[in-house]
């Protein structure tokens, strides 16, 4: 069955009669970001208003595959049973240079998580229930309000929004903007994008059919259905498959968009003719970012911020890892409890963690996609030698998935467990009547192991019973430990133990960080 | 001493990233050239004549 794409409903706004009383936050573009963004603000106790262009979720699925860390951050938004229930689980990438698989990948080998490490489920469902959670909490959604411009001042910012009955001014402490890819905000405050465009084009392709293909990601180099190029088949809910196919730079997009042209294609991939096409486009790469995301009262968040090449799913799980880095922070500005300066903490972070995201897909771009010349003789080379050396395996490149990146933190450590060290997401663990991450992520949280919390004002104390994941994860060789844990489930600092001056020492650090 | 073909490059990424920068700006000729000099280098650095015998075999290999 084809995706319902169901508008939702549009009702004049009120600042059309009369002007509004300045918000506390607004929120431009209601895609997966924006809508994240209001509900974590919410989570914190903070009202926004969100406004849309648009009134219905993402048409075609454009993302599929949702890491273990997003998922875990739809989790605290309410989403994430929902999402792993629909969703296809996987962890498992297998990559093939002809006929013959030459490199795979097991991304969660170990148990004792809540989330599984990848589900694939299209963006249109995210979305659909990010807005049911939404409308849940109350959040004002407004629909068909397309921001035109936005007016920048020391401790507000102004926007027009454009309505079918008509336009009106927005004025809000805070403007989050959620606007895409092609972000028309950064436009009009004429930011630059710096970063660069792959000279290649990809046919990306969902089709419906009956098959019954592992819910593994496949990747092919030079496969003998595809003339030489590279290809990708990934399954979805609903018996969708994703085909992505490499088509090179001298073809003329319009073209190949053609379902004539398209469907001879596919045939090849899946070697029969009983399929649908249920959504396809063309698509030419980019990677970039803003200099900086936070410009005065207006905070660029997800794709308005940065854009990466889809091969490592690195885009909206990054977007989502935006929102973890400023919840917290801008709810404790929008509440007065902390200077709007600790906002310079979110552009630090994600700037590292985008720079990193953009590191690793434009490596794999090039690696599908090399220039003529040494980079295609290099690429070759390894291509070659996987099938002879294990050694050139793993420098097979179809994409290295999403994971988060461990912020660069200068924070009190110990001889602790590597994974769980400061700057790192809090690694999951069942605990009594739980998981570990579900009993965090509002508020900072001192975690003591083996030993008692010391009582910390602002804090929160967890003293769950130790066992062999928790011990694993967090203890290592030592007998106790205390951890400090921000509300973005980040590992402020660890001890094997601390006074209560020494923790808020460190949650002021990390506040201010 | 064996050749050894298994993963032995901390970073294979990283590595991979900087073979090609080196590369920047040359034309064909001064690739090869490059690349010329970096297999006798590296040559040079291994020196056992038993493994740079396997490498240049498998350097062969379905040739
Ligand atoms: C082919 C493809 C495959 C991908 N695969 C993956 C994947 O597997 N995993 C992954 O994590 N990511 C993937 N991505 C990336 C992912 O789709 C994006 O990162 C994600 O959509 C970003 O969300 P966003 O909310 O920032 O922007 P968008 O989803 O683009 O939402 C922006 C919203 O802002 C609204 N808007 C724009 N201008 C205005 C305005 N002036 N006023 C009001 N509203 C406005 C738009 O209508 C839209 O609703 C893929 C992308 C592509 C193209």
């Amino acid at each position: 069955m084809p995706y319902d794409y169901r508008p939702f409903p549009y009702t004049a706004p009120p600042g059309l009669t009369a002007p509004e009383p300045r918000h506390k936050v607004a929120i431009i573009g209601a895609g997966p970001i924006g809508l994240a963004m209001a509900i974590e603000l919410a989570n914190h106790g903070v009202a926004s208003v969100v406004l849309d262009d648009n009134n219905v979720v993402s048409v075609g699925s454009r993302a599929i595959c949702w890491s273990k860390r997003s998922l875990e951050i739809l989790d605290r938004l309410g989403v994430g049973d929902q999402s792993v229930t629909k969703g296809v689980t996987w962890k498992v990438g297998r990559t093939f240079h002809r006929d013959r698989e030459v490199f795979n990948f097991d991304l969660l080998p170990e148990d004792g998580h809540k989330m599984p490490a990848f589900v694939n489920l299209q963006q249109y469902y995210v979305e659909e229930y990010l807005v049911e959670r939404a409308q849940a909490l109350g959040i004002d959604l407004r629909w068909k309000n397309k921001v035109v411009a936005v007016d920048r001042h020391a401790d507000h910012a102004v926007l027009s929004v454009e309505t079918p009955d008509g336009s009106y001014r927005l004025e809000a402490d805070w403007v989050s903007s959620c606007d895409g890819a092609r972000s028309p905000v950064r436009g009009m405050l004429g930011l630059e994008f710096e970063g660069e465009l792959f000279e290649e084009r990809f046919l990306i392709a969902d089709i419906q059919m009956e098959a019954d293909f592992p819910s593994e990601r496949w990747f092919w180099f030079e496969p003998g259905f595809h003339n030489g190029q590279s290809a990708l088949l990934h399954k979805q809910p609903d018996n969708i498959y994703r085909i992505d196919l490499q088509l090179g730079w001298d073809t003329d997009p319009e073209v190949e968009k053609q379902p004539e042209r398209v469907i001879p294609r596919i045939e090849k991939v899946v070697g029969h003719k009983n399929f649908t096409l249920d959504w396809t486009s063309i698509y030419t790469f980019q990677c970039r970012r803003l200099r900086s995301f936070v410009h005065g009262p207006v905070l660029f968040v997800g794709d308005s911020a940065h854009i990466v090449s889809p091969f490592g799913a690195r885009g909206g799980n990054g977007g989502l890892q935006d929102v973890d880095a400023l919840g917290w922070r801008l709810a404790a500005v929008v509440k007065g409890a902390q200077s709007p300066d600790i906002l310079a903490g979110y552009d630090r972070e994600r700037v590292f963690g985008a720079d990193e995201n953009l590191l690793n897909s434009s490596r794999s771009t090039r690696f599908m996609s090399p220039e003529a010349g040494v980079e295609r003789l290099f690429r070759d080379a390894v291509l070659h030698l996987a099938s002879r050396a294990d050694f050139a395996r793993p420098m097979v490149n179809s994409g290295r998935l999403s994971r988060p990146c461990v912020y660069p933190l200068n924070a009190p450590d110990a001889d602790l467990p590597k994974p769980a060290r400061p700057g790192a997401v809090a690694p999951d663990a069942p605990i009594d009547g739980g998981w570990l991450l579900n009993a965090l992520g509002r508020d900072f949280v001192v975690l003591a192991l083996g030993q008692d919390a010391p009582a910390v004002p602002g804090a929160r104390s967890l003293t769950p019973n130790v066992n062999d994941h928790l011990k694993r994860r967090y203890l290592g060789g030592a007998a106790k430990t205390i951890y400090l844990i921000r509300p973005d489930q980040i590992v402020a600092a660890r001890w094997v133990t601390a006074s209560a001056d020494e923790i808020s020492a460190a949650m002021a650090a990390a506040w201010g960080a | 001493m064996a050749l050894n073909t298994k993963p032995n490059i901390a970073d294979a990424d990283g590595f991979y990233a900087k073979l090609l920068a080196i590369h920047r700006g040359l034309n064909e000729a001064q690739s090869h050239a490059l690349n010329a000099r970096l297999v006798l280098i590296l040559s040079n650095h291994i020196g056992d004549a038993e493994v740079l015998d396997a490498a240049l075999a498998l350097a062969r290999d379905g040739v």
